[in-house]
């Protein structure tokens, strides 16, 4: 490698001073990043000035981060920042525990090319693709203890401990919205795991039994490690998906995310703080403040990704 | 161009009759009251002011007041506007959009509870005619009370035991509501009964005043009585949404319901056969009812109008009884605040309407200057606490400690109180 690097670095340098200014790649280019830049980039550094100002007088006043001192440090703001950060990693360790984990068995087992795997696969990815408010009205009525059918299924199997308000509960309503949301969502993991698992070259596969090698050492040994950087992408999502998520808890529960703020996440925080509820006023300026923590939070976890995991991942490949 | 000459003198002809007649354009949200307004309601006002040609124009109401800002802002709202309770008016008014109607004639058949949504903070300038009120109590199944055997209940005691004697029946749910959109918990629940407690318009006056706190006296001890339904609601509850709430009733599968009289024409809908009673607040501890009169629509004129003189002809027809029975009769639920002779037909809504001869009035008590600020506010504080209450797990005592902590944590006259 270092050999091909020094070699090729004159020609480098010859081409370049021959060549004009690449236009046509900055031209090519352009459409992309102005529509970004105009869809994006600016929304975002707009609302983070926003986060920066707030009302004095009638108008807006650039008041410094006095407003994430506000939301940090005042116990009326940080208490629900922090119980909604608190729900917003159970609400992302569920995913992580469950979704992938399970995402990754089913990819695996469909893997296997059993017979009718088509139509499992079908299956199981169809309510990635409903809307989040189908989902959430769907399940909104198989939980509701009025008319739900779970009375009706768990009875004749002496289960009638297990009818529960589960949505209604302070301490079921999160994980049982979470467990919605891993039963929708599930079939992305497992696409994702089924793809890079049908790369493996067959060969591994064969050479590994001629080894005497059963299931489990094949998927330990050969699929999981192959994988890895799958996973690192799927954690990835997962994590950004969860921290910026928001329709599913406001089409089950509203924007006030009840009972008793049990299920809220940073995303109903900030649709409170911003548009208001009710009787309830918006305030902008927090609100892009609770956006602006958001944005902080997923780039922590981004950062930590690239730092602790992509890094380390490269040097496996390598 | 020959072809064009014929319509166009018919156009200017027609503009030439239009000056004559002063157009009126009705801002709203009522949007599914447009074939009202359209049938019956401007009909009767065209009929006694020839000249005056009114357009109801109304918006989807999770757009209005988006709308109507802008339309003002930029100068293309119509004549009148009608106007949402409290502070969305209020900042209309302050931002020179509505003008006073203090010099309305009509303005003479209200009194100050019915002004107060559309007054200044001292209320000595109202800036929209009131028009609708909705009113809190207690809607029966009658079929199922024949059946039972019960009557309707006039206080706290004969309240719950004629809840207990349904709960014994195992039949049917005794007391049809949900915590799990949690505002009726306070709209129906709290602000329902509370008013008898708080002696109505003196509590809600003392709250803002300073001189009453939600932790003390009749406020506390509305948590308290909210408390005692707690075992007769329905099973599961605590995830019964609003449209449960309503279908679980509308279907008879329980029989007493808290009550808004905008609830009497769903009902009406969902399920015409049901044979509906009404009671009012109960009376706690002696104390004599007093209901929730809440101040729902108004109408006010447009700063920018051109034509303030018609304008406000109508919002006097607005204010007189001819107005009042059309409305009251068209909407059953939504009831006029105009002290004015009508008489409504729905035997249920007038039910509602003799309250108000025999109890206190008084409106919801969070909604004048407490919940305008936006952390903590009171309206979504008491929704919360009283959920709680219902669901057990908060004491009535600890409520009205969190509620009242809030609120003196930002609004001046409950400081260290």
């Amino acid at each position: 490698m270092a050999h091909t690097s020094l070699s090729s670095t004159p020609s480098y340098t010859r081409v370049k001073r021959r060549r004009p200014f690449p236009w046509h790649i900055a031209v090519f280019l352009a459409p992309a990043v102005l529509i970004y830049t105009v869809v994006m980039i600016y929304p975002i550094l707009s609302s983070l000035w926003l986060s920066l100002n707030n009302q004095a007088g009638g108008r807006a006043a650039f008041v410094g981060l006095a407003n994430y001192q506000k939301l940090l440090g005042s116990e009326l703001y940080a208490q629900p920042l922090w119980n909604a950060l608190r729900n917003n990693v159970v609400f992302f360790l569920i995913h992580m525990l469950v979704q992938n984990p399970v995402g990754l068995l089913l990819a695996v087992l469909l893997s296997f090319r059993l017979r009718g795997s088509a139509v499992y696969r079908t299956l199981l990815f169809t309510p990635t693709v409903l809307s989040v408010v189908i989902i959430g009205f769907a399940w909104k009525l198989i939980l509701n203890p009025a008319w739900g059918v779970q009375r009706a299924l768990l009875t004749p199997l002496g289960l009638e401990h297990l009818d529960q308000p589960w949505l209604g509960l302070p301490n079921t309503a999160l994980p049982t919205l979470s467990l919605i949301s891993v039963w929708q969502n599930i079939g992305i993991p497992m696409l994702l795991f089924l793809a890079a698992l049908v790369r493996i070259p067959d060969e591994l596969y064969e050479a590994a039994r001629l080894d005497g090698a059963g299931g489990w050492t094949i998927f330990r040994r050969i699929q999981l490690p192959l994988i890895l950087p799958t996973v690192g992408i799927v954690s990835v999502l997962t994590f950004v998906g969860n921290f910026n998520a928001f329709d599913l808890i406001y089409s089950t529960q509203g924007a006030i995310a009840g009972p008793n703020f049990a299920s809220d996440i940073l995303g109903t925080l900030f649709y409170r703080t911003f548009f208001g509820y009710q009787l309830q006023p918006g305030d902008p300026y927090m609100g892009a403040a609770v956006a602006g923590v958001m944005l902080a939070v997923i780039l922590a976890g981004l950062l930590v990704y690239l730092v602790a995991w992509q890094r380390r991942m490269t040097e496996v490949q390598l | 161009m020959k072809r064009l000459g014929l319509p166009l003198s018919l156009l200017l002809l027609s503009g030439l009759a239009g000056a004559q007649k002063t157009t009126l354009t009705i801002e709203s949200w009522r949007n599914d009251d447009l074939k009202v307004w359209r049938d019956s309601i401007i009909p009767a006002f065209e009929k006694q002011y020839p000249n005056i040609h009114v357009v109801f124009s109304p918006t989807a109401p999770t757009e209005y007041n988006a709308v109507v800002e802008a339309k003002l802002k930029a100068g293309t709202a119509g004549d009148l506007i009608t106007c949402r309770p409290f502070d969305k008016s209020l900042e209309l008014y302050q931002a020179k959009r509505l003008v006073s109607l203090n010099n309305l004639p009509g303005l003479k058949n209200f009194d100050a509870v019915a002004k107060a949504a559309w007054s200044t903070d001292d209320g000595k300038t109202t800036f929209c005619v009131p028009m609708a009120s909705v009113i809190h109590g207690f809607l029966y199944n009658k079929a199922l009370f024949k059946e039972l055997g019960l009557s309707a209940p006039t206080t706290e005691a004969a309240f719950l035991s004629t809840l207990a004697k349904i709960k014994q029946g195992g039949k049917y749910a005794p007391l049809v509501m949900g915590t799990k959109d949690q505002w009726e918990s306070a709209t129906m629940g709290y602000q329902n009964i509370g008013p008898t407690l708080w002696e109505g318009e003196k509590g809600r006056k003392g709250l803002i005043s300073g001189t009453a706190q939600y932790n003390k006296g009749g406020f506390l001890q509305a948590f308290t009585s909210l408390a005692k339904w707690k075992d007769y609601l329905p099973q599961g509850y605590q995830a019964l949404a609003y449209p449960d709430a309503q279908n679980l009733f509308a279907q008879g599968r329980g029989v007493i319901y808290p009550a808004g009289s905008w609830d009497i024409g769903t009902f009406r809908q969902m399920n015409p056969g049901l044979e509906l009673g009404a009671f009012p607040p109960y009376s706690i501890a002696g104390k004599k009812c007093v209901i929730d009169d809440h101040p729902d629509i108004g109408m006010g004129i447009n700063a920018a109008s051109k034509n303030q003189a018609a304008a406000r002809t109508f919002l006097n027809w607005v204010a007189s009884d001819a107005f009042a029975s059309l409305y009251a009769n068209a909407l059953p639920g939504f009831f006029p605040l105009a002290n004015v002779k009508y008489t409504v037909k729905d035997p249920v809504a007038q039910e509602f309407l003799k309250w108000r001869s025999q109890c206190g009035k008084s409106f919801r008590s969070s909604y004048q200057i407490l919940s305008r600020n936006a952390n903590p506010n009171n309206e979504n504080d008491l929704w919360n606490v009283s959920s709680q209450v219902l669901n057990g797990s908060m004491t009535p005592q600890a409520a009205a400690n969190m509620v009242q902590k809030n609120l003196a944590s930002w609004y001046a006259p409950q400081k260290g109180k």
